[in-house]
């Protein structure tokens, strides 16, 4: 099944009409092929974009201070602020919330400042203690031991007629602290 | 018959692919290459095609949506009728894929088919790896459960450690600012539109490579390969001592491909699907995530890892790894392909199969982790109370009381943290307890905050009896001396 060629390819150095017609195809492709890379790429980009500055990040409720006793650190849940249709109950979120006293608190994300897993508070011995690769802090969120290489992540906090409020909403990880990356001083431990 | 014959005429005379077809199953392949070693390869693509069709049944019934795809893998292993053996089989499949890749690849390595002129075939088999381990851990998040949601956890966490654009990646990897909804729906993409495309074109690309190039001949101590004679030579021997490989070596492919089939449903009848474990809700903290097999010693790794050593291991080390096996056919193109002359590729692979292994069986018990409910669920052993004084019983409720068996085990249950205490009593003197308890350090918090002067004396008072009978607890012979002094002269103190 072998074919001659119909038409001889264009002589060297001599642009031949079909042959400025088949750059002129690539250009027009090159261009279309931008123009829909543009959205593409802004599309799969979206979610990194809008990350950018404050991003995701909003004040959230815990609930009324007398949930929390002094000295004691509990449990609290909240609803990630950033929702889609199809989230479940994948945007219930779990802090640690310790009242030292008065106003004064700490709320420490639920994840291990190692690589994320769930630490679970022990009153009765004063630490947090990952089940993961065996992480574990002290009541005020600093290193106790164990493979992280620093202290929980702490949520910046106020106290707003009675009520405690987060700033929240992504994800802190060892690379993006975003917990406590905050101009909200922090009381001290 | 004959009817038959003329309606296959009639699709050649349009599809001209009758030939092309005859030409590669017939095409000689040497004689000693028809082996039960050659079969794995074959055995791969066979659990390949296994996943893709167990993989559409159960997108019939899978929903990858955060809200539904847990109740759906219900649904499938209790409700539709047979769902759970599909489930079954495309866990098990995956197991046995990765496995047979790594056999596969093993066996390649150690018969240096790497080796001139087959380097390429083995770059795309390298990254036919990474595919596969692509997706077991893509295929580990669809199961979207509590594993799943923390897996994706550990994996934004390590994703978070690159240098300047680590936070960028987290947020495009979770396709928001947390694990939820968006996130399992680009796993779902890359597990059943994007991975698999790129595998099916990277499986066609290293077949057609292994028709082209012919099959590896059987490796000879001493027959060595040189770029410049290797083609002639491998003419000439499937010429001289060649046979067809439909039928001559096509029949032990066929038996190892049903084989395994039948064990991968085996395993599948007989031990069932791969959870799933507890609903992915972040807000129930009760569980202990562990990754799948082929990721537990990736797990073992993390734990013990030095902290400062983690981030460079994790970010520069597969990045070596994988420079390393693309240029290994480049490093050793010629030579020796016989494993019997080449000691040191015999030796790394037996390095890497007990390391590998190592860290998987430790991952399997995982020593490191405290035992979150060892103080509550395992009391002190009574031999440990017998004939002991008030204050060392306190010491015992103190010991259970604050958890120290979460770390420490005593009478071979209790977390394995830190040391086995039966015998701590010889190795600590009381001075060295009490600075441990209060201080802390070598891995173990400081409890100087947590524990009452009175707790703490109780608490040591009891671990000083924590000794065998027949070893007697460790004494500073000075403080002896200091007590016995003091009390040779009971005039002086006031």
């Amino acid at each position: 099944m072998t074919t001659k060629p119909v038409i001889a390819p264009s002589t060297e150095g001599t642009l031949s009409r079909r042959g400025f017609f088949m750059k002129l195809g690539i250009l027009f492709n090159g261009f279309a092929a931008l123009v829909v890379a543009v959205p593409i790429v802004r599309f799969l980009l979206s979610s990194v974009a809008r990350g950018q500055g404050k991003g995701y990040l909003s004040w959230v409720h815990l609930g009324d201070v007398t949930n929390f006793p002094e000295g004691q650190t509990r449990m609290a849940t909240f609803r990630n602020p950033f929702v889609m249709p199809t989230d479940g109950k994948t945007v219930d979120t779990a802090c640690w919330v310790r009242r030292i006293a008065g106003d004064q608190f700490q709320v420490f994300a639920i994840n291990c400042a190692h690589l994320g897993c769930p630490v679970r508070w022990f009153p009765q011995s004063g630490l947090f203690m990952c089940p993961c690769h065996g992480g574990a802090y002290y009541r005020d969120g600093s290193r106790a031991s164990g493979p992280p290489e620093r202290g929980l992540f702490e949520y910046p906090y106020k106290v707003e007629n009675g009520v405690l409020t987060i700033n929240a909403g992504q994800l802190p990880t060892p690379g993006d602290p975003v917990a406590s990356l905050s101009s909200e001083k922090l009381p001290c431990a | 018959m004959r009817v038959i014959k003329k309606i296959g005429e009639w699709f050649d005379h349009r599809l001209q692919l009758a030939a092309p077809i005859r030409e590669a199953a017939e095409h000689p392949v040497p004689r000693n290459t028809a082996s039960w070693f050659y079969v794995f390869g074959s055995a791969a693509l066979t659990v390949f095609l296994l996943q893709l069709v167990t993989g559409i049944l159960l997108a019939l019934i899978y929903v990858p949506s955060a809200g539904e795809a847990w109740s759906s893998l219900q649904a499938l292993n209790h409700q539709v009728t047979l769902g759970w053996f599909i489930r079954a089989m495309h866990g098990w499949g995956s197991n046995f894929m990765v496995a047979i890749v790594l056999i596969h690849m093993t066996q390649v390595f150690l018969f240096g088919a790497h080796k001139y002129p087959r380097e390429l075939t083995w770059i795309i088999g390298v990254f036919l790896l990474l595919m596969t381990l692509g997706m077991a851990f893509t295929g580990q998040v669809l199961r979207f459960d509590q594993d799943a949601y923390w897996g994706l956890g550990i994996g934004a966490s390590i994703a978070s450690r690159v240098p300047i654009i680590g936070p960028a990646v987290v947020k495009l990897m979770l396709g928001g600012p947390i694990i939820a909804g968006a996130t399992l729906s680009r796993f779902f993409a890359l597990h059943v539109f994007v991975i698999p495309g790129m595998l099916i074109a990277f499986v066609a690309l290293h077949v057609l490579m292994v028709l082209k190039l012919g099959i590896n001949e059987w490796p000879m101590p001493g027959r060595i390969v040189k770029r410049a004679t290797y083609e002639a030579e491998y003419h000439a021997l499937t010429n001289s001592d060649g046979a067809p490989f439909v039928p001559y070596a096509i029949w032990k492919d066929m038996f190892f491909a049903a084989f395994i089939i039948l064990a991968v449903a085996a395993c599948a009848y007989y031990l069932g699907p791969f959870g799933p474990t507890g609903q992915p809700d972040p807000t129930i903290i009760q569980t202990a995530p562990k990754p799948d097999y082929f990721f537990l010693w990736l797990y073992a790794l993390l734990s013990l890892l030095p902290p400062s050593l983690e981030t460079p291991f994790l970010l520069i080390g597969p990045v070596l790894v994988i420079i390393g096996l693309i240029l290994l056919p480049f490093l050793s193109g010629e030579g020796e392909k016989s494993w019997k002359r080449r000691p040191i590729a015999v030796v790394t692979v037996l390095m890497i199969a007990i390391t590998l292994g190592t860290f998987t069986r430790m991952a399997q018990f995982t020593p490191w982790s405290p035992h979150m409910n060892a103080w509550s669920g395992e009391p002190v052993p009574d031999r440990y109370i017998h004939g002991t004084t008030a204050l060392e019983r306190q010491g015992a409720l103190v010991f259970q009381v604050k958890q120290c068996r979460n770390c420490h085990s005593l009478g071979d249950t209790g977390g394995q943290r830190g040391p086995a205490l039966d015998s701590v009593a010889v190795r600590l003197t009381q001075d060295q307890l009490i600075r441990q308890v209060i201080q802390g350090g070598g891995n173990m918090p400081a409890y100087g905050n947590n524990l009452s002067p009175a707790e703490t004396t109780a608490l040591v008072a009891f671990l000083e009896t924590l000794h065998p009978a027949t070893q007697s607890p460790s004494r500073d012979a000075a403080r002896d001396f200091v007590v016995s002094e003091s009390k040779a002269k009971p005039a002086t103190q006031p």
